[in-house]
């Protein structure tokens, strides 16, 4: 069925927004409404890469911005831009150290020895390597992070504007 | 998270029946793999084909796993979905664990 004209006028439509607390669970509450929201436009691995990406951003958020002690609200932004998805994630907590995102510079594994393989450190790596366009601006106390991810076609509304807005 | 084990020969085979190893479950994974791994069977094979999503924090553990298990034991993976597949590759830990197709090929390999 056709959709009508007006909707496809409409901007970058189906987009949604989340605001959540920058805890553990609200982060998997949230991501499972993201994968909902995400769902009907892209393939099953695909979804998974998506959910990856944000679960790294997001408990990165949760594990330094705030950290054990503090606590505030995490907001995500979806839309659907042209052959990709368009994040924008903010937070209220502390600076990335020195204003800047970490490197993730692919570990050299060749030349390690097996003891000294790392068991972390992955999550920056994985984000650069998946993600287009990521950029990190702090400003009044607002870390802003926004990135796309490239998505095979989506139909315009493909995006399920559902998530209602979570007070989490 | 359960694991299920299975000896035979030289080889344990270790299913994870969980769709996923995120954060919220990599500790315990971590811990489950050291109990279940107790035994002095060289060649450890970890089953991922029930797993359809991994992050860092569960890749993180399934290395610390295969350091659990010393210089002289193998961990093995088989059946990688294709999202946890890309993962590996992404990270180029596809290059320093051996991976097989599935369950039956690592057998052909391993077992007696």
């Amino acid at each position: 069925m056709k959709r009508p004209n007006q909707q496809r006028d409409a901007g970058p439509d189906g987009g949604f927004q989340l605001r959540f607390s920058g805890d553990e669970l609200a982060v998997r509450a949230a991501l499972r409404r993201i994968r909902g929201a995400v769902g009907s436009c892209v393939s099953a691995d695909q979804l998974g890469l998506i959910e990856l990406v944000l679960g790294e951003v997001l408990n990165n958020v949760v594990e330094h911005a705030y950290g054990p002690v503090t606590n505030g609200q995490i907001e995500v932004e979806c839309a659907l831009g042209e052959g990709a998805l368009v994040f924008v994630v903010r937070d209220f907590g502390r600076e990335m150290p020195e204003g800047q995102l970490p490197e993730g510079l692919p570990i050299d594994i060749h030349r390690l020895r097996e003891e000294d393989l790392p068991e972390g450190g992955f999550g920056w790596f994985l984000v650069r390597a998946l993600v287009r366009g990521l950029e990190y601006r702090r400003e009044a106390g607002c870390n802003t992070l926004s990135f796309t991810i490239p998505i095979a076609d989506c139909k315009r509304g493909g995006l399920r504007a559902d998530p209602a807005q979570s007070s989490g | 998270m359960e694991l299920t084990s299975e000896v035979s020969g030289e080889m344990q085979i270790v299913r994870v029946d969980a769709t996923r190893i995120d954060a919220a479950a990599a500790i315990r994974f971590k811990d489950m793999m050291r109990e279940i791994t107790g035994s002095d069977v060289p060649h450890v094979v970890l089953d991922l084909s029930k797993v359809e999503f991994i992050d860092s924090s569960g890749l993180g553990a399934i290395v610390a796993a295969m350091k659990q298990l010393g210089s002289t034991r193998r961990l093995d993976l088989a059946g990688l979905t294709p999202m946890v597949d890309r993962v590996f590759r992404l990270t180029r830990m596809e290059t320093v664990f051996t991976i097989h197709k599935s369950v039956e090929a690592a057998k052909a390999v391993y077992a007696d």
